[in-house]
């Protein structure tokens, strides 16, 4: 999907009428788009009158009880830009942490050293940022440790400048890891996309920073039918469908 | 009618004044504002703005009285709890408040819904649309004549695609379905119908 599609999205994201996918896809361009940005905060405000022409006055007792329960509800703290990349997660902590049955030899081509599975998302408050890593690692760790973990080694790019990564894939947990030594460098405004390969059909399934070194992904979404994966090149924020022909399938298992 | 709420906003930049005008620097971003820095009362002030249109959008997708309640003040608690998230750049904290309610209501309808997926938008096409309920429930208010004179100058499919995806918390792809046009038209149609909605009712960002 190209920018020009997702522009044409700003209505039905007003009118909270994109899926979660889709919707995050659309936040991600919006984030570098700055006429859309105006476009969709008029129309977030058009789509609050209309829920202002809906306002149904509430019970009386209701002020009381939510000032009651605001009380004794913690309030987050401010997200706060960090620059980027994201600093790798907290290592020791991972090793410590879990015991991984995963073949050696992908342990020794990726390394852990490099847990950067949040590369493109919007740095948060600290806080919360520990707390997703944490969860994050945790679910990693157990694809990588999962009993029926298949690991398939792929190229990826053409020859001279592509690089090796690995997929790590598990039925039982029905996710998916991504590890790569670092993908190529791309022109400004392209980013890597992962998809989840649904019997031709592709499923968003995360971005991959280019150039970034030493990098551990866990695809987004559960792998549900999907029998492999694909990458392709797409414009900075990532595409909703592929937009160019995949640089890499690769299978979950090997056949 | 309407309790303690006496005046109706739209975006903010275009109040229309129904009764006492709210305390200068009594604003809803203003108060949004104060509230990310944990001042109580001012969230207290800000739910006499936001309360009745959150119940309003959260009931128009969720329908069931008691279940809406429980939505909405989940909606009002998380306002309290993210408020250092709002940006006054975005649409202002009326647009801010009121996305978070109808995603949230959207999120209810959505994962109850998805076993009687086809029974379900079968029976929304029998309904009526909510704008009629809306507007004949509330002819006398100037903010909902005039969102409801906005909406009846669309063109029906425009209308409709806005109507079933706003009110009734339907995704574009199930709009698309149900009034069994391409994708591509519905998406064009809400953005369309917004953008006629936007300049209609005077809207600024």
């Amino acid at each position: 999907m190209t920018a020009a599609d997702l522009h044409m999205l700003a209505g039905a994201y007003a009118l909270g009428a994109l899926d979660e996918d889709e919707r995050h896809a659309f936040e991600a361009h919006l984030a570098d788009c700055e006429s859309c940005a105006v476009e969709v905060a008029e129309f977030l405000a058009t789509s609050a009158r209309l829920a202002f022409a809906a306002s149904q006055p509430p019970p009386a007792a209701m002020k009381q009880q939510v000032l009651a329960r605001i009380a004794e509800v913690r309030q987050e703290p401010p997200k706060v830009e960090l620059p980027a990349p994201r600093p790798p997660a907290p290592v020791s902590r991972v090793r410590r942490g879990a015991r991984f049955a995963l073949a050696a030899s992908i342990a020794a081509a990726v390394g852990l050293g490099g847990v950067a599975a949040w590369q493109y998302e919007r740095a948060q408050d600290a806080h919360q940022q520990a707390q997703q890593a944490q969860a994050q690692t945790a679910e990693i760790a157990a694809v990588l440790s999962a009993p029926d973990a298949h690991a398939v080694v792929g190229s990826v790019g053409g020859a001279g400048q592509g690089t090796s990564a690995t997929l790590v894939s598990s039925r039982s947990q029905n996710r998916a890891v991504f590890l790569t030594p670092g993908l190529p460098q791309l022109p400004t405004g392209k980013t890597y996309q992962l998809w989840f390969n649904d019997a031709g059909v592709m499923r968003p399934a995360g971005l991959v920073a280019p150039g970034a070194a030493d990098q551990t992904i866990l695809l987004k979404g559960p792998i549900g039918p999907a029998s492999g994966m694909g990458i392709t090149v797409e414009p900075s924020g990532g595409s909703l469908h592929p937009t160019t022909a995949p640089i890499a399938l690769m299978p979950f298992a090997a056949t | 009618m309407d309790g303690p709420h006496s005046t109706r906003r739209g975006d903010g930049s275009e109040p229309t004044f129904l009764g006492t005008p709210p305390a200068p620097g009594q604003r809803p971003d203003e108060l949004l504002l104060q509230v990310a820095k944990g001042d109580q009362d001012a969230f207290a002030a800000l739910y006499d703005h936001i309360a009745a249109p959150v119940l309003g959008i959260v009931r128009s997708v969720l329908r069931d009285p008691a279940q809406s309640e429980e939505v909405a003040q989940e909606v009002l608690v998380e306002v309290w709890r993210t408020a250092a998230r709002f940006r006054p750049d975005k649409g202002g904290a009326l647009a801010w408040v009121l996305t978070i309610a109808h995603r949230r209501a959207v999120d209810r309808v959505r994962s109850a819904q998805a076993a009687t997926d086809r029974e379900h938008k079968a029976a929304l096409l029998e309904q009526t649309p909510a704008y009629d309920e809306v507007s004949e429930a509330v002819d006398r208010r100037l903010e909902r004549e005039h969102v409801r004179r906005c909406l009846q100058a669309l063109t029906q499919m425009q209308r409709e695609s806005v109507v079933l995806a706003y009110y009734r918390g339907l995704t574009y792809r199930e709009v698309a379905e149900l009034l069994a046009v391409p994708l591509g038209t519905v998406k064009a149609r809400m953005r369309d119908g917004l953008i006629r909605m936007r300049d209609c009712l005077g809207v600024t960002a």
